[in-house]
């Protein structure tokens, strides 16, 4: 097509795609290059030695093996809740259903100080580990545990409507060859909810790796233990270190754009691998 | 109001979705575009009613060029072909939308739109209806409220993208009756696209016959049918056999590569040889099918199939049974240079 | 033969047993990580007695607060609704070039830390940013004040309404608006009459959603206000000065309203979807 759009009857493209590209640039683009122009003035001698201080290469380990932990604890349960939510009745279903959704609804900062509150030696839950000498709140296991919550509906989210398209007849065609549950399951069912699994999983990974106001409450926030890389940005803002906090959100922003990338091609790969 | 259409072209990308079209559409004339998917007949409709714009040529509505005036200006009434109706309307709403959207000097009072909006109910037999929204429609009143919506606004011109394409077969034959017997009331020029040769043959009065992009042939249902202009109406209206002439066509009297197109039902059979260009065949299959007969035969030293329909009075006097040896001769017949053979392998 | 086939049984159904044990794993995980969680909001805002609860929320700063997160989002939703409309109606309705890199950039800011995305903005208008001095000639304040709070929530709320209207408007077709416009309809007439009807349940959605996260959004806003009692304090920011304070339970009340939001927000939600699905206009689902 030679022309940059093709004809329609219409009106108003002109407006509205206009304004779409202002608004996205002036809200999005250009704060964003500022990003990347001002992490350019380090120079890359520069934005190495920022990255690979000890205290900053700690935190991005912090911050992603947490992220990793949570996303996969939330794989494994949210697949199972779908597949709950999905197959069988219950009282209270629909309620339960609804509450999935509550990560996405409940403000980061009263997640962050409720599981702080709940997990804490003294709290609820935290009591029972204390028992056992296992501390969660200000501990990297209390950042993982608050990372479950905040991704928690992202696999169940991708996972159902997928699980919910699997025809029944499939599933009755394979058992009627002979094979057993488990069978149908591993053979039949996964297969074809595992492209939506891995969209779960990364979309889960993604967002923790970002997150920052439920963390800080639970973390403990100690240097080179349970300091979350979106913790040091803060900091060393508010020590006016624009370049130094500019330096890690881009290495933050590279690393997760690596990540998430090689999990696209890993589900490419896969679905690929299911059409033949 | 007749339409006029001269040297009309229209690319999509690399693919040319209407070549050099031109056609002249009388005025209270009911005509028929009809071809296979992809051959630009829905285009051109389009571009009739300035949903698309053409790339060159000219568009005049009796005698008008009509180029720069956009769909809301031209008077033209569209069916589509998923009807289109507003799903959050009522039927009654829906069909008062063209003229509740009129501009404030033309828009008729409420009770005068009340008035028409019934009055097309009723014309379309569905005044009963009109409380109701589309979902609670059937696929064929569906249909009858877009054209009674189409209808409201007065226009000259009406266009039907595919109107019956999503129903059933029942419904279709219908359908298709009432909109010939509405259009010989209301006498407005309309064109509509099908790819159902049946459908097109039985309203129309004329019918185009497009492929790729370009008009094969216009003429009367009949022309089209009797007097099939290329090889590929040929094939696209009614069944046809093929004859190569050098190998099974004798009596075409060709020496070159050409083929002959013979009609089911032009074909005389014989258990003796009518004359010397007579084909001997044997016989494979023998069906009777209501009022027809089929019978399939095939060419000595070849594979494929030809098929012949017989009146059953005509099967009755001589009848003939699978593995009968007989000869086979047209009563009429049209040959076509092989060179377009590739064309219509891929029709 | 017959006889082995009878009596053997087609497993297209778990077992009661495991069907017991999943329910009650799922079960069990959603109330660790979801239930115990909204109880305990409620437990310790309540912990003192209702007098406490209610003196927490009627201090100056608390209601302050209230009033500015209530502020902002009325700005960033509509800014963002607009936005939502006009990019899902060039995108939906239109066929042109770099469509899906569109698409993608829309949804960049969901990609993003929070705290980066408050941080974008100290770098262009924070006091040694680009247009920090300029600012300060002029006197004029961005950064830790309301507007950087409003621009850092709507950064952080700016795709909600459009993905959501996007996919339902590109399910949509185009049909109906031709119709409409060969029928006479003008621009306006079509989008008012015949566009706006079918995606209200869609757009009424992404405003919930878009709302919701603007009323929360903590991160972002953590980093551009600034944090001044009374002036610059949105209700997250307000509960993390509280809870750092050790005033627990004025920390909880003001976080058992966020909660409250978050609980009409899912009832609403399910509403709507249901009202969606009953209108025949499916809703986009996920994050």
């Amino acid at each position: 097509m030679s022309q940059f759009r093709a004809l329609s009857v219409l009106p108003g493209f002109n407006l509205a795609l206009g304004f779409t590209l202002l608004y996205l640039s002036l809200i999005v683009l250009i704060p964003l290059s500022a990003l990347f122009v001002k992490s350019a003035t380090l120079g890359l001698g520069g934005f190495w030695h920022v990255v690979t201080g000890d205290r900053v290469l700690a935190s991005l380990r912090v911050t992603f093996f947490t992220s990793f932990v949570a996303a996969v604890i939330n794989a494994f349960f949210g697949l199972i809740v779908a597949w709950v939510l999905v197959r069988y009745t219950f009282p209270g279903k629909r309620i339960v259903d609804a509450l999935v959704d509550l990560p996405f609804a409940l403000p980061t900062a009263v997640a962050g100080i409720t599981l702080a509150t709940l997990y804490a030696p003294n709290g609820w839950l935290g009591q029972y580990f204390a028992a056992h000498d296992i501390k969660v709140a200000y501990t990297p296991l209390g950042i993982v545990v608050v990372l479950t919550f905040i991704g928690l509906p992202f696999v169940v989210r991708t996972v159902q409507p997928v699980l919910a398209d699997v025809e029944a007849e499939v599933e009755e065609a394979a058992a009627s060859l002979g094979a057993g549950r488990l069978d149908v399951f591993r053979r039949v069912i996964f297969p074809a909810i595992y492209p939506a699994l891995l969209t779960g999983f990364a979309l889960a990974f993604a967002r923790a790796i970002g997150e920052y106001g439920s963390v800080i409450f639970i973390a403990g926030n100690m240097p080179y233990i349970s300091e979350i890389a979106p913790l040091l940005i803060v900091a060393k803002l508010e020590q006016y270190d624009y370049a130094g906090a500019t330096t890690i959100a881009v290495a933050m922003l590279l690393i997760s754009f690596v990540l998430l990338l090689s999990i696209n091609a890993l589900q490419w790969w896969s679905s690929r691998r299911g059409n033949r | 109001m007749s339409i006029t259409i001269e040297n009309l072209n229209k690319q999509f990308g690399n693919y040319k979705a209407l070549d050099n079209i031109n056609l002249e559409v009388n005025s209270g004339e009911l005509l028929a575009l009809l071809g296979p998917s992809g051959c630009g007949k829905t285009s051109l409709l389009r571009i009739i009613g300035g949903l698309d714009v053409a790339d060159s040529g000219k568009l005049l509505f009796h005698g008008k060029d009509v180029e720069q005036r956009d769909a809301r200006e031209r008077n033209v009434g569209f069916v589509f072909q998923h009807y289109a109706l507003f799903r959050h309307m009522t039927v009654f709403e829906n069909v008062a939308f063209g003229l509740r959207v009129k501009q404030k000097k033309q828009r008729p009072k409420e009770a005068e739109i009340k008035r028409s909006v019934h009055e097309l109910l009723s014309l379309v037999q569905l005044d009963w209806l009109a409380d109701r929204y589309p979902a609670q429609l059937s696929g064929g009143q569906r249909q009858r409220i877009a054209l009674a919506r189409a209808l409201a606004v007065e226009p000259k011109i009406l266009l039907l993208d595919e109107p019956f394409g999503a129903l059933d077969a029942q419904v279709r034959k219908e359908l298709r009756r009432w909109l010939r017997r509405l259009h010989d009331e209301l006498h407005i020029t309309s064109i509509f696209v099908t790819h159902d040769q049946e459908e097109a043959l039985e309203v129309a009065d004329r019918v185009v016959v497009m492929n790729k992009g370009v008009i094969e042939q216009i003429g009367t249902p009949d022309e089209v049918y009797a007097a099939p202009a290329t090889p590929f109406v040929y094939q696209f209206i009614g069944n046809v056999n093929l004859f190569h002439s050098r190998e099974h066509a004798p009596w075409t009297q060709q020496h070159g590569d050409a083929v002959a197109y013979v009609r089911p039902h032009d074909i005389d059979i014989s258990h003796k040889p009518q004359d010397n260009t007579a084909l001997q065949v044997e016989v494979k299959l023998v069906r009777a099918i209501g009022s027809v007969v089929r019978v399939e035969v095939v060419a000595d030293g070849s594979s494929e199939f030809i098929e012949i329909e017989l009146s059953r009075e005509r099967f009755d006097t001589a009848p003939l049974s699978a593995g009968d040896k007989v000869f086979i001769r047209p009563r009429q017949y049209r040959v076509f240079e092989s060179g377009v053979k590739d064309e219509l392998s891929a029709a | 033969m017959s006889q082995v086939s009878i009596t053997r049984k087609i497993s297209t159904h778990e077992s009661t047993g495991v069907t017991l044990l999943l329910i009650g794993v799922a079960l069990a995980y959603l109330l660790v990580f979801l239930g115990m969680p909204l109880i305990v909001v409620f437990t310790q805002a309540l912990s003192k007695g209702w007098g406490l609860y209610w003196k927490a929320l009627q201090e100056p700063d608390a209601w302050s607060a209230i009033k500015l997160t209530f502020l902002v989002a009325a700005i960033a939703v509509p800014a963002n609704l607009v936005f939502g409309i006009a990019a899902a109606w060039a995108i939906a309705k239109f066929e042109f070039k770099g469509k899906s890199l569109l698409i993608t950039l829309i949804d960049l800011p969901f990609a993003i830390s929070p705290v980066v995305s408050g941080l974008v903005y100290v770098l262009l208008f924070g006091a040694q940013g680009w247009f920090g001095p300029w600012l300060q000639a002029h006197d004029i304040k961005l950064i830790f004040a309301v507007p950087g709070i409003v621009l850092a929530t709507i950064f952080v709320t700016f795709p909600f309404i459009a993905r959501e209207l996007i996919p339902l408007m590109q399910a949509q077709g185009k049909e109906e608006e031709e119709a409409a416009v060969s029928l006479g309809a003008s621009g306006w007439q079509t989008f008012w009459r015949v566009t706006l009807p079918n995606i209200k349940w869609g757009l009424l959605y992404g405003v919930i959603l878009c709302n919701t996260r603007a009323m929360g959004e903590f991160g972002a806003v953590s980093v551009v206000s600034g944090h001044i009692r009374g002036m610059t304090n949105t209700m997250p920011l307000h509960v993390e000065i509280l809870y750092n304070e050790y005033n627990f339970v004025a920390a909880f009340s003001v976080a058992s309203l966020l909660a409250l939001l978050a609980l009409v927000t899912l009832v609403m939600k399910s509403l709507v979807e249901w009202q969606a699905k009953r209108s025949g206009e499916p809703l986009h689902h996920g994050a």
